[in-house]
């Protein structure tokens, strides 16, 4: 049976964690996602499914914790937000590179450095173009709703575990914070020991059968040949991905002249704009990234044929108009509106910037 | 005369190792620390059941010589793998493999977390009191006074620290139930290291804490002495700073 429930986005994700079967959840405290380890010690799924829920000793610990657990087949996940977020880094590169399945949360908050508490989208370049070094990408989903931050929880466990990758939800303090309705899933039965093994038993570590090979689980290669055939597998992958995952919405984009681009609470202050627009007689539609890797670069591309101009509204400086600008390849302008610092815009005001620059 | 018959074998290879020749310098100690932890897994039937954390250092490649289910971790943190692992699967035989510089220096934290958490893992703590894999340079471990490419004009603990005991430090903590440090330079040597080892991993399976085999070796590379001359040096600079023996059995400090 679906349940209603009144939730704020991070303990909706907590709780979408334990109804898709998570085995494991490890975090560490940190504004504004706290509350995501606060429900999972309340809740104490370890009584309800069997899940384990620790509370590690730092943000390091807990992403090493997650490719530990990950290199076993089990479900788990952390959260954290932005400063965070970077101590996690040089774990999610690992993760990448071993090709582990694992759900990263991110809400995000104002920045640079330990910049503030309140809700920012400063991190989309961290989070789309590999915060860590070397050649990879992770699966970036980013919500624009508590209900879509429950829904996303089990849609990034379905990417990471079919593709074994690392995915990233790129969430922000306002949709972590803000109470909601949202419509819970049932609950899915977590895998026994048993069948993780059945199902990933060809790569992951449970213990070596007289039957099989020692499976290893590693990012090192010493062989620089070897190791760039397993970039080019990356690489292999994640071209599948792009043309198999991308998902964004348009709201009134068939007649529209002009484009608003803009992901999660942007996306949702840009609804209005579009209002206001609209009663203006002002042809301007949205259109929202749902991914933000794989991004919906054909869409993109397909306005700079068909639309006048694109403003794109972000809660940063300017980091998705990048790549907005690179898929129109300057066929139409791409102008960037945005507050940062934790600041949150106001339809109308994006409104007058829009009218500024293409009215 | 044919000696090599069935019946005149009285030690081989186990083949928990895989047949990989060792990428370690000749002399050092970490191929005789593999080998005596494989033989234990065998002797305790628990292949199967095992599930290895390798670090970075010179051992970061431990996986292509253990014949098990292994993971690689980055650097330091490979107790933070464990206690997933332990957690996610606590039927199974968990353990680290780390150097110096790996759980004395980059992974301090989550060494002594992971053992005061009690976290019902085995760590197998190799101890050369240098970095070797990068070439020499100091570890947390250096002796005072001791040469390293870091160090060219020996450890100045006025500056550079004093070396870390982590061994003594960690046997403090309510979460870690058995203690002990050994050295594989000798045939005794080992048959001690391979009980303690093999107390570590019963008495973590069966629950009781984290248990912490640290093993005081030579480099005989990073050194700059020949294999014989560096298991001198050993013992005479060494082990009065890093004494042997066990420091904390059945959950209780060993009194001197």
């Amino acid at each position: 049976m679906k349940e209603l429930r009144l939730m704020k986005g991070n303990e909706a994700m907590a709780e979408a964690a334990i109804r898709c079967g998570a085995d494991g959840y490890f975090g560490y405290p940190i504004t504004p996602q706290s509350e995501v380890l606060e429900y999972f010690m309340a809740e104490e799924p370890w009584n309800r499914t069997g899940m384990i829920v620790l509370q590690a000793e730092s943000e390091i610990a807990a992403i090493n914790m997650i490719y530990g657990g990950a290199s076993t087949g089990k479900k788990v996940l952390t959260s954290s937000s932005s400063p965070g977020i970077s101590l996690k880094q040089e774990g999610l590169s690992y993760l990448a590179g071993a090709e582990l399945p694992c759900v990263v949360i991110n809400v995000v908050r104002g920045g640079p450095g330990l910049g503030d508490i309140q809700p920012a989208q400063s991190d989309y370049f961290q989070s789309v173009k590999g915060g860590g070094h070397g050649d990879y990408k992770l699966f970036v989903i980013a919500p624009s709703s508590v209900q879509e931050s429950a829904d996303f929880v089990k849609k990034s466990f379905d990417i990471a575990f079919k593709y074994r990758i690392p995915a990233l939800i790129l969430s922000d303090g306002a949709i972590g914070q803000m109470m909601e309705k949202v419509e819970l899933f049932e609950q899915e039965e977590r895998l026994t020991d048993e069948q993780v093994i059945e199902k990933y038993g060809s790569w992951a570590t449970t213990g070596k059968t007289a039957d099989r090979e020692r499976n290893i689980i590693t990012s090192l290669d010493l062989i620089p040949e070897r190791l760039e055939d397993h970039n080019k597998h990356l690489q292999a992958k994640y071209a599948e991905i792009e043309a198999n995952e991308i998902m964004f919405e348009e709201i009134n984009c068939e007649d529209a002249e002009h484009i608003i681009v803009a992901y999660g609470t942007s996306a949702r202050i840009c609804q209005k704009t579009v209002q206001l627009a609209r009663e203006k007689g002002i042809k301007l539609g949205l259109m929202r990234p749902i991914t933000l890797w794989p991004f919906p670069k054909a869409k993109i591309a397909e306005y700079g044929e068909t639309k006048k101009g694109i403003l794109v509204v972000e809660m940063s400086e300017g980091q998705m108009i990048e790549d907005v600008q690179l898929n129109l390849n300057g066929k139409i302008p791409a102008i960037h509106f945005g507050r940062s610092g934790g600041v949150i815009p106001t339809p109308d005001e994006v409104l007058i910037a829009f009218e500024k620059h293409f009215m | 005369m044919e000696i090599i018959k069935a019946e005149n074998l009285v030690y081989k290879k186990t083949s928990s190792m895989t047949d990989k020749e060792l990428s370690y310098c000749p002399g050092c100690g970490h191929g005789t620390a593999h080998r005596i932890t494989m033989e234990v897994l065998d002797d305790l039937d628990a292949i199967k059941d095992t599930i290895g954390i390798a670090p970075v250092g010179c051992s970061v490649l431990a996986y292509e010589f253990m014949n098990i289910d292994m993971q690689q971790a980055a650097h330091g943190r490979a107790p933070a793998l464990a206690t997933a692992v332990k957690r996610l699967w606590p039927s199974k035989h968990v353990f680290t493999y780390q150097g110096d510089g790996d759980l004395a220096a980059i992974g301090t934290a989550e060494t002594i977390h992971a053992c005061n958490r009690g976290e019902n893992i085995v760590i197998i703590f190799v101890n050369n009191g240098i970095y070797g894999m990068t070439g020499g340079q100091m570890a947390p471990t250096t002796l005072p006074q001791m040469k390293s490419s870091t160090s060219p004009n020996g450890r100045d603990v006025g500056t550079m620290g004093h070396p870390l005991k982590m061994t003594e430090l960690i046997a403090q903590l309510p979460g870690v139930h058995f203690v002990s440090r050994q050295a594989v330079h000798t045939p005794g040597g080992v048959r001690k290291a391979k009980k303690a080892i093999r107390k570590a991993f019963e008495q973590s399976y069966e629950n009781k804490g984290l248990c912490f085999v640290e093993i005081v070796s030579n480099c005989n590379s990073g050194w700059k002495m020949e294999p014989r001359a560096s298991n001198v040096w050993m013992e005479e600079n060494m082990f009065p700073y890093y004494p042997l023996g066990d420091i904390k059995v059945d959950g209780e400090l060993v009194s001197k």
